[in-house]
């Protein structure tokens, strides 16, 4: 993966290049290898390219190859390798090269207006409202229903800030306190700008195979054993945003795939989507690691640190490393691989790690996209 | 060997120059229940993956994904987003049934086209930001351009690409869902006002409104749906360099490397067994090229062809009898789903006015449009084939 920043000097497409370039080095194959590509990027708004997958395709050493672009919003990140696996659990490849990419600084002055037209045309795109807004709409059901202080879902965004230090990638690793979290400027309330993951540039690439050739390649792969996917009604005004229901749909598939039946005991470290400090704790209780309700007691005892009882997050997360959208989950596949590798240096969680899940998240608060690996 | 799959259901709405009356939704509804009746499944019940087309700029919404679940009936089910032609979309599908996970799956594609202010504009958004966009040249360049080395390097002629709109356009008489059917002549091609030299205007097939869906299943459950379900042998897709300066502009390569992966896995499929042929002609060159190109004939021999009657209806290689995106409409990211739809009625003995004879095996072809040069292709057989 590219390092994740701000204002990136390379195009889209370099962008794109450098990930999949360092993806095929990485386990010693040359492009020529690579049999199929699938891209994931998410809107076009922000580099204001029309067909934005076909002006990455030779960013992405898809030049001559069958190449598609999988979408679906910010959940994206973890459906492309979902989709990628698809290619290769067909029989149709034995490889394939996942890459994503985003360059959301484009879009000037700031990113946030290009998610103005994801509103529905007629019903809300009139009342100008951005993803602030019903983020924090979100967060305020989910702090009601269980009676949540903030101070809890702060200690999210203190502990994925100190994990990025550890991070070679990150844009915003940082050693803050819950205080400085609670007194930072209000956006929308709840959301404060501690609370919120940062907009970036940047790419992430994996190289899939299937088992036989991935055996060949390398003594040590990393499995896909479970994936999952699902998208709830685009009405999200009709529905109870306290808890991601299409999260944990896309989770039982992705368990059930992966024979695990019990997550909170099976599932060694998660990768959660985390582009606000309250969505890890919504999306660890999506993905049945803990009760409804229960995710921010976690945190805040600290059983979610990299050395705590179960690591969430042990790469920065969003709010640490950055949220290049989609490229943003693949770092969380990318995360997996390094831990179940024991790859992951500084950031390494201890113990024997083996089973480990990361899950992305988008649309309109609407989308779970969830792949289980193994070492 | 991956399982093997089949269409089992198809729907798609009246092709349409404009429809005002009906929202983008409307008409997926339309199209879902056609496809779901035609199919005998419940969505809610029996369908497990849901796969949609769209391209963000063309619906003028950024992740249209979001807008698709509740009128196929697939909310709180596997949905996802492909940006590329239903084509991609059905070859996901395909992909998703081989790996043993889902058993049914339907793909969605459909056009609003009428509700885009200017499609040249959007057009222009796709040419290179930093080399091409900054000409500020009308994007149908890329279309004249290419016309222009492709039939100089064929030896194929501008009267030969009148002949395809001639024939289009009236194959279309016969096709119900077709917009654009018309006695149009060859002459009358020809004399339409250029575009961008030799591109003329009727070169150039008309947007259209319309929404497709298609059920696909696993072989167990398709015989548990279907009588007629229609195999897909083969598939193939495959993306050149998007750098206009890098292309071989004369060649389709995009149309030959999908086309040969697709008769590589339709292993017992000739050329010479195809009965029919759905492809894209979404520009008149286009059919002429993509014909030679997936190995139909010889490169210069398409022309000849055509003229002669031979990828007429009742001909040897007929070519587009449903009318194309010439006579019928074209769909943008449905171009290609339409031409499976069509392709599905024709194998299935149910294409009516236009039936062509004991069509037993389809060839079905998509290009992604100006400025790409990506583009998937599939081979379909009915049962008895």
């Amino acid at each position: 993966m590219t390092k994740f920043m701000r204002r990136a000097q390379e195009t889209g497409k370099e962008l794109a290049y450098e990930a999949a370039r360092m993806a095929v080095d990485s386990c010693g194959l040359r492009i020529e290898d690579i049999e199929s590509v699938t891209m994931g990027s998410a809107p076009d708004a922000f580099d204001g390219v029309h067909m934005k997958g076909e002006y990455l395709i030779d960013g992405a050493g898809a030049w001559r190859k069958p190449y598609m672009r999988n979408y679906v919003g910010g959940g994206t990140g973890v459906f492309a390798p979902i989709h990628g696996w698809q290619h290769v659990a067909s029989g149709l490849f034995d490889t394939c090269l996942v890459v994503c990419e985003e360059k959301m600084s484009s879009c000037r002055p700031h990113p946030q207006a290009a998610f103005l037209t994801i509103f529905d045309n007629f019903t809300e795109r009139p009342l100008g409202p951005n993803l602030l807004w019903i983020f924090a709409l979100e967060m305020h059901r989910y702090m009601h229903v269980h009676k949540i202080p903030k101070e809890k879902i702060a200690a999210v965004s203190v502990k994925n800030k100190k994990n990025a230090l550890d991070h070679p990638c990150a844009q915003l690793a940082q050693k803050i306190t819950v205080e400085d979290v609670l007194n930072s400027e209000v956006l929308v309330w709840p959301v404060q700008r501690l609370d919120i993951s940062p907009t970036s540039d940047g790419a992430a690439a994996v190289v899939l195979a299937s088992e036989d050739v991935a055996k060949k390649i390398t003594d040590s792969p990393v499995w896909i054993d479970g994936v999952g996917w699902n998208l709830d009604t685009a009405y999200w005004t009709n529905r109870d945003l306290y808890y991601p229901q299409y999260v944990e749909n896309a989770a039982k598939m992705a368990y059930q795939m992966a024979g695990i039946k019990n997550p909170r005991q099976e599932i060694d470290f998660a990768e959660p989507y985390d582009p606000f400090d309250y969505k890890e704790l919504h999306h660890m209780e999506g993905l049945m690691l803990c009760k409804k309700g229960e995710a921010p007691d976690l945190a805040w005892e600290g059983l979610t640190q990299r050395d705590g009882k179960l690591p969430v997050c042990p790469s920065g997360g969003l709010l640490g490393v950055g949220n290049p959208i989609a490229a943003a989950g693949l770092m969380k596949i990318c995360e997996l691989f390094w831990q179940l590798r024991r790859e992951a240096g500084k950031r390494q969680i201890p113990g024997d790690p083996k089973t480990a899940v990361a899950q992305a998240w988008g649309d309109l608060m609407q989308v779970g996209t969830v792949v289980v690996m193994r070492a | 060997m991956a399982r093997r799959a089949a269409v089992i259901g198809v729907g798609m709405t009246q092709l349409r120059s404009i429809a005002p009356d009906l929202s983008y939704k409307e008409m997926m509804f339309e199209a879902a229940v056609k496809a779901y009746n035609d199919a005998g499944v419940d969505p809610r019940r029996d369908v497990q993956s849901f796969i949609c087309s769209s391209e963000d700029f063309w619906e003028g919404t950024s992740i249209f994904d979001e807008y698709v679940p509740d009128q196929i009936g697939a909310s709180l089910k596997p949905v996802c987003t492909i940006s590329g032609d239903g084509l991609y979309s059905l070859v996901t599908a395909y992909m998703q049934i081989s790996t043993g996970l889902i058993d049914v799956a339907a793909v969605e594609a459909h056009s609003k086209s009428s509700e885009i202010v200017s499609i040249r504009n959007i057009m222009s958004l796709a040419l290179d930001p930093v080399y091409v966009r900054p000409l500020g040249a009308d994007p149908y360049f890329v279309a004249g351009l290419e016309m222009m080395r492709y039939l100089h390097e064929s030896g194929n002629t501008r009267e030969q690409c009148a002949k395809v709109v001639e024939k289009n356009r009236r194959n279309a008489l016969r096709n119900p869902y077709a917009a654009y059917a018309s006695e149009t002549t060859a002459q009358d091609a020809l004399a339409s006002e250029a575009v961008c030299r030799p591109l003329g205007r009727m070169d150039i097939a008309e947007p259209a409104d319309g929404a497709a869906v298609v059920v696909l299943a696993s072989e167990e459950k398709a015989k548990d749906f279907c009588d007629d379900p229609v195999w897909i042998l083969g598939l193939g897709w495959c993306s050149d360099t998007p750098c206009l300066e890098a292309r071989e502009w004369g060649q389709a390569a995009y149309a030959k490397v999908a086309a040969d992966k697709t008769f590589k896995m339709a292993k017992d499929v000739r050329p010479k067994d195809v009965d029919l042929l759905e492809i894209d002609d979404s520009f008149s060159y286009k059919e002429l090229q993509h014909l030679e190109t997936i190995g139909f004939c010889k490169e210069g021999e398409a022309g000849i062809l055509t003229e002669k009657g031979v990828t007429a209806p009742d001909g040897e290689i007929p070519v587009n009898v449903s009318g194309g995106s010439l006579g019928m409409g074209y769909t943008f990211e449905m171009a290609g789903l339409q031409r499976l739809c069509e392709t599905v009625l024709q194998l299935r003995n149910r294409a009516g006015e236009h039936q062509v004879k004991n069509a037993r095996t389809g060839f079905v072809q998509c290009w992604r449009g100006i400025p790409t040069a990506s583009g998937a292709a599939m081979i379909l057989a009915s049962e008895g084939s």
